[in-house]
């Protein structure tokens, strides 16, 4: 059941029951053991949902059980017993009766485990598409909605449904199984994972606009996968990098919704809690003395942070670490902002590092407002005005562009 | 502990392992490096046959000795070579019976063309009774 449906069939006055509902924990917990054997995630859902609007019936009456999970969870389980036994043969049939007599005999809480890390492995399978495993991660680990994920990924409704229609048919009939990888497969596997949680993060991030961004979702996985793995250096590495980027939320925009770029923002307005927060991860995670992608990008971001608290100049340290990033994991995006950080010390080569990317980044908003602010260092008023345009053109959010524009009066 | 029941899936599959080989690869089975080719291949079926997961599979002749038939406004229409020139070429399959997906790429990784080629890997599908 989806989030909204949930909460719009809250009785009132139930506190108990939403609160039980309410828990994040207990959906995906739930259908990670209705699904782990069966791999049938779409079965698991319904039967749970199900389960869910009989509890919703039944609990205001009766009370809400001492262990609603396990509740839930029998209740569940006989409901994917009779799905099952409607389309089955005799022989099926009376399994299926096997296990209510099972169901039954189990009275009082079950006792269950924790299956949510198989079914984060499982959503970022190889053998699932890539562009699939973040939504497909939201929606069953966190119980989101279709139309809710396809908001923040900018996808229709409808496609959103499809894709993720399909890409559990796959998981149920390619054979793909509920478990954690072994050690030789784990490095790469939890790379997928890390960059599922990310991908999901990012889409809230970019437009401020949405209220559904999924920034906060995409934390409290980053948190689960650390609770669940909890010696990964770049699992915490993640967690303190979208802390990092979400404690300068409340800043990013000033009272009148214009675009305040880092280096003005008023840290009185971050969140003190969470860039803590950042800070003590990041020094645990470098315990394990491996650094990783996700750790240099925190890492840069807190020396961003640290600059603008105390005025600090870490502009050799900055760079050190933009090149390691590139080193461990090369993209566009990280040899722009590497450009970015050697504008401050010597712009004419950050030029020349930019004219080496020009073929990839035609279309890349930040190449465009790096180039600008790079010009314009260099004195080159018409240059910078040119590709601040251009940087304007490509960008999607309204506050950014106007920003960009109005750099365009300088 | 989650309690099993006897509905469940049951804890083996078939999968279907297709190789797929460039004509240069297929060749060396019959050059002068026939004995390491043959040898790999030998090795890897003795591997796979010793995991006992074997259910079953050939190698094929080449793509040259192929009969295509097809069937058009009733009359039969022969053709000689395979379906379709592609750019890799079945020469060979075996069916596997594994846990799970996993466990079938971990073989399909052994294979001596999945590196000079793929393997590509599919559930068998399983019959209504079963």
């Amino acid at each position: 059941m989806n989030e909204a449906a949930r909460r719009s069939a809250e009785p009132p006055g139930c506190a108990p029951l939403a609160a039980a509902l309410a828990a994040r924990t207990s959906y995906g917990r739930l259908l990670a053991l209705l699904a782990s054997r069966s791999r049938d995630i779409a079965a698991a859902e319904d039967a749970l949902a199900e389960a869910l609007a009989t509890a919703l019936a039944v609990w205001p009456a009766r009370g809400v059980p001492d262990n609603p999970d396990a509740w839930l969870l029998t209740a569940a389980r006989r409901n994917i017993g009779r799905a099952r036994a409607r389309g089955a043969t005799a022989a099926r049939e009376s399994e299926t009766m096997q296990m209510l007599q099972d169901e039954r005999d189990a009275a009082g809480p079950l006792p269950f485990g924790d299956d949510r890390l198989k079914l984060l492995f499982v959503c970022t399978h190889p053998a699932i598409a890539a562009d699939v495993q973040a939504p497909l991660m939201l929606q069953t680990v966190l119980g989101l909605d279709a139309a809710r994920i396809a908001a923040s990924f900018l996808v229709s409704p409808a496609a959103m449904g499809q894709k993720l229609v399909r890409a559990k048919r796959r998981i149920r009939d390619a054979g793909i199984a509920f478990q954690v990888p072994d050690a030789a497969q784990l490095p790469a596997r939890l790379a997928a994972v890390l960059q599922a949680i990310y991908a999901a993060f990012g889409n809230g991030w970019d437009d401020l606009k949405t209220r559904d961004g999924l920034t906060s979702e995409a934390i409290w996985l980053a948190r689960l996968l650390c609770e669940l793995q909890p010696e990964q250096p770049e699992a915490i590495g993640l967690l303190a990098l979208m802390l990092h980027c979400e404690a300068r939320r409340p800043a990013r925009r000033d009272a009148a919704g214009a675009f305040v770029p880092l280096s003005a923002q008023d840290p009185q307005r971050w969140d003190a809690a969470m860039l803590h927060e950042a800070e003590a991860l990041l020094r645990f995670a470098a315990c394990f003395g491996t650094p990783g992608r996700f750790q240099l990008e925190a890492a840069i971001q807190s020396l961003h942070a640290e600059r603008v608290l105390t005025g600090a100049d870490h502009g050799t340290a900055l760079l050190a670490l933009h090149d390691l990033l590139l080193r461990i994991a090369p993209s566009a995006g990280a040899a722009v902002a590497r450009a970015a950080v050697l504008a401050e010390t010597d712009p004419a080569a950050a030029l020349d590092a930019l004219a080496a990317l020009t073929d990839r980044c035609a279309d890349y908003q930040p190449w465009w407002a790096t180039r600008a602010h790079v010009l314009r260092r260099l004195g080159d008023g018409d240059g910078a005005r040119v590709a601040a345009r251009a940087a304007a053109d490509r960008t999607g959010d309204a506050a950014v562009r106007h920003y960009l524009l109005a750099t365009l009066q300088d | 502990m989650v309690r099993r029941h006897g509905h469940e899936r049951s804890d083996r599959m078939q999968f279907t392992l297709l190789y797929l080989e460039t004509a240069a690869e297929a060749a060396r089975g019959e050059s002068a490096e026939a004995p390491a080719y043959w040898g790999a291949w030998g090795a890897y079926m003795a591997a796979m046959g010793a995991a006992g997961i074997m259910v079953g599979g050939n190698a094929l002749m080449p793509p040259a000795t192929a009969t295509t038939l097809r069937i058009a406004d009733g009359k039969w229409q022969v053709e000689d070579g395979p379906f379709a020139e592609t750019k890799e070429q079945l020469g060979g399959y075996v069916v596997i019976e594994v846990p799970d997906l996993d466990t079938a790429l971990h073989w399909a990784a052994q294979a001596p063309c999945a590196t000079a080629g793929s393997v590509e890997v599919r559930p068998v599908m399983p019959s209504p009774g079963a």
